[in-house]
């Protein structure tokens, strides 16, 4: 190393010595927003992740069983000192009340289990010597069952991809082939596909809606504009629980607007408008709205009037200086603002809850259900996991599409 | 001779006219007009630079010949017949934007080309006429760059190829140099003017940098008040103007209070604050009352040993001196209070300091006598 570049270390390393309070400064500034997120942000999604993948029942209530079913064919029934295995697990388990976690476990993927293992521990309880087989096999037919026991030996390992294949409407076989789930049980891929829908339609009448709006207010004199604004905002000031509310004042049977229809004689009978998907899109539309106005407008305010009035003086009428000049210019703010009301219409959920019918329920309000009622924790983050990764896909592809540039949030 | 009341319409030959203005009137709210009575004849294959201050009504009047706003009285005709109800698309007008207004999703090429959809020009006639517009400004190579690549002075040339690409006969610029920098901004003038002078067209440009307009144009319209105070070619408007406010606006100007005593040999004699006589120039009639003299700085020399007959001799205090190079400015208070600069070159200076006593001259032709 010359002289030279010794000399032009020193100086890099003067001049970060230098900035380092400054440096240090910023990040203090930062932290308490850093540590926030960490624990309000990062911290759940992977408690979301791990959730959604973890597997611990059977590995915790039945580690001697699946020590024992370590060297099993697969295909047969087990032989016995497999069975007296099972019974030490299921002894201890009906110590700790662990049995019922396992059973509720092995029921989501053989209906009937949870039954079958309360008696089974029940009856190990009490059994003192062997054989086990026997008795385990007279108590129910599934124990000589192979594939009961492959689900048993698959769910030995800590990690399990039930919960998203479930999400997903896919299944395990028990030779470990994936496969569509039967009919009845397939319902979370519509519920996804409606989810899309829902969240697409809002995303477009919001678009049809707030487009018009976000051009008048650009326009519009400074008195005008700031009234406008302030209605644009008002939703916004209101609690989500508030309006939902609102429109199921408004959209039941005897409400306004049927009483309105009425009166027109645009209708001879009142329409159902609460607890369909209309009920749902018009509420989710109207309270999405501002997110969808907001960016197209701050990027039209952006645009000036002077590229309007020239391409009128270079010839073009005045839709044609619109269509060919104004409206490509507001893309990125087209793009955000519905990218914004899509992802958060994906989200959904009280506003479905109260005015959708039972058809138009959305993925979010499936994982209220599985961590509310049904205590399904894992099949919850396995579908909050597919929204999430439906949720980034879009993002990226829009990304791709029109470019990170061409999307102005602010 | 040069008065404002010269500006009439009289004094062009209507069928020079390519545009009229005939007693046009703008106001926004009912009340108060930003242009009040504007008659105006913009002839034929001529540069005619609106001149002045912001919130003169210049840019106004521009956007009505444009056809962005509509006069509230009056007529403007293009060509003889009135346009002030045609849409801004059917004029055939090219206009220069303050920003360019270059179109940011197209590339140079496309930008300049758009006119030309509108006109039917497509396909291989319409990339030969973009390559010769854009040939004229020099840009041929930059067809494909999008407007935000390019330089300011670039931009600027290509909005000036957009604008002349369908030969509109006339060219309209709202002051289309005033985001260059200075010495880009003089390069753009003699580059617009040389434009103007060999395609023969006409340019209506406006600006509040007098020295552009002075540059660039072949007459000047300075706008004050909604009211144009005087139009004239550039050295009238220098040498004679018409106005206190021209004689101010236009370049630098010593404006000092007089009474108007009487006239002799062509000649207006005038007692300045301190009680002396002076000889000035004359347009105006009049015979009494508060006047005033307006002399440029360059105009004030040292004064020599003896009078001269036809200077006005005058002594003072300096106030304070500026060395400039090639020239020195003296702040000198005379005629009982009033201030006066000088400017007289260097090298024939003899060392002043501020508290000496200084005899200047200034020709009596070069003293314009001017309504208060």
């Amino acid at each position: 190393m010359s002289a030279v570049d010794i000399d032009r270390i020193n100086v890099f390393m003067a001049v970060r010595k230098a900035e380092r309070p400054a440096r240090r400064a910023a990040f203090s500034l930062a932290l308490p927003l850093i540590a926030f997120l960490v624990v309000a942000f990062v911290a759940p999604i992977l408690y979301l992740l791990v959730t959604a993948f973890g597997n611990p029942e059977t590995r915790e209530v039945l580690p001697r069983t699946l020590v024992a079913l370590e060297n099993w064919d697969g295909t047969s029934t087990p032989e016995e000192p497999v069975y007296a295995a099972l019974a030490a697990d299921l002894k201890i388990a009906k110590d700790n009340s662990t049995a019922a976690l396992l059973g509720k476990r092995l029921n989501y993927e053989i209906s009937g289990m949870r039954s079958r293992v309360l008696s089974a521990a029940r009856m190990a309880d009490k059994l003192e010597t062997g054989p086990y087989k026997e008795k385990f096999i007279g108590l129910h037919q599934d124990w000589a069952s192979p594939d009961v026991w492959s689900v048993i030996k698959r769910n030995g390992a800590s990690f399990t991809p039930y919960y998203l294949l479930t999400a997903l409407d896919l299944q395990q076989a028990p030779d470990g082939s994936l496969e569509r789930t039967a009919g009845d049980q397939a319902i979370f891929l519509d519920v996804l596909g409606r989810t899309l829908f829902v969240a697409g339609l809002v995303t477009l009448f919001t678009l049809l809606l707030g487009y018009p709006v976000a051009y008048v207010l650009t326009i519009a004199p400074k008195a005008v504009a700031g009234i406008m604004m302030l209605m644009v905002l008002l939703p916004l000031w209101t609690s989500l629980l508030v309006r939902t509310t609102a429109w199921v004042v408004l959209l039941q049977s005897d409400g306004i607007i049927n009483d309105l229809l009425m009166a027109l004689h645009l209708t001879s009978e009142k329409i159902q408008l609460i607890f369909t998907r209309i009920g749902t899109v018009t509420a989710m539309t109207h309270i999405q709205l501002p997110f969808t106005i907001l960016p197209i407008y701050s990027v039209m305010r952006s645009i000036p009037t002077t590229q309007l009035r020239a391409a009128r003086s270079l010839g073009a009428g005045p839709s044609s200086a619109f269509w060919r000049v104004y409206a490509p210019q507001t893309l990125p703010g087209v793009v955000a603002g519905c990218l914004m009301t899509f992802i958060l219409s994906l989200g959904y959920y009280i506003t479905p809850a109260l005015v959708g019918g039972p058809r138009d329920q959305m993925v979010s309000n499936f994982i209220s259900v599985y961590i509310n009622r049904d205590l399904n924790w894992g099949l919850a983050a396995g579908l909050g996991v597919v929204l999430l990764g439906v949720t980034l896909a879009i993002y990226l592809l829009f990304l791709r599409l029109v470019g990170a540039d061409k999307i102005k949030l602010g | 001779m040069n008065f404002s009341q010269r500006v009439s319409v009289a004094a062009d030959r209507p069928v020079d006219a390519l545009v009229r203005f005939e007693d046009v009137k703008k106001s926004y709210d009912g009340i108060n007009f930003v242009v009040k009575d504007l008659n105006l004849n913009v002839r034929r294959g001529e540069f005619l630079t609106m001149l002045g201050p912001s919130g003169s009504g210049k840019t106004t009047t521009l956007m009505m010949l444009g056809g962005f706003e509509r006069p509230t009285l009056g007529h403007i005709l293009l060509d003889g017949k009135p346009v002030e109800r045609l849409p801004p698309e059917k004029r055939n007008i090219g206009f220069v934007f303050q920003n360019y207004a270059l179109f940011p999703h197209m590339t140079v090429a496309e930008n300049v080309a758009f006119p030309l959809r509108y006109r039917g020009i497509t396909g291989v006639a319409a990339k030969d006429k973009v390559r010769e517009a854009l040939g004229r400004v020099s840009l041929e190579a930059l067809g494909d760059r999008r407007p935000a690549q390019l330089s300011g002075g670039q931009q600027q040339r290509v909005a000036l190829a957009r604008a002349l690409v369908f030969e509109p006969s006339l060219v309209l610029m709202d002051e289309p140099l005033g985001a260059l920098d200075k010495q880009l901004r003089e390069r753009m003038q003699i580059e617009i003017k040389q434009l103007q002078t060999s395609l023969g067209i006409t340019m209506v440009y406006v600006t509040h940098d007098q020295s552009e307009a002075l540059t660039m144009s072949d007459r000047i319209a300075v706008f004050h008040d909604g009211r144009i105070q005087q139009l004239a070619d550039p050295e009238t408007l220098y040498n004679e103007p018409s106005n206190r406010f021209v004689a101010s606006f236009i370049g630098e100007n010593n404006t000092l209070p007089c009474t108007l005593l009487g006239r002799e040999g062509g000649m207006a004699v005038v007692r300045m604050g301190d009680g002396s006589k002076f000889k000035a120039a004359a347009d105006i009639s009049g015979t009494g009352g508060d006047m005033s003299v307006s002399v440029r700085p360059e105009n004030i020399g040292l004064a020599g040993q003896d009078g001269r007959p036809d200077f006005n001799r005058f002594g003072g205090k300096v106030r304070d001196v500026f060395f400039l190079g090639d020239h020195m400015r003296l702040s000198v208070e005379a005629f009982g209070g009033e201030f006066v600069t000088a400017r007289i070159p260097a090298r024939r200076l003899r060392p002043f300091a501020p508290g000496d006593d200084v005899a200047l001259e200034c020709n009596v032709a070069e003293c314009r006598l001017l309504e208060a």
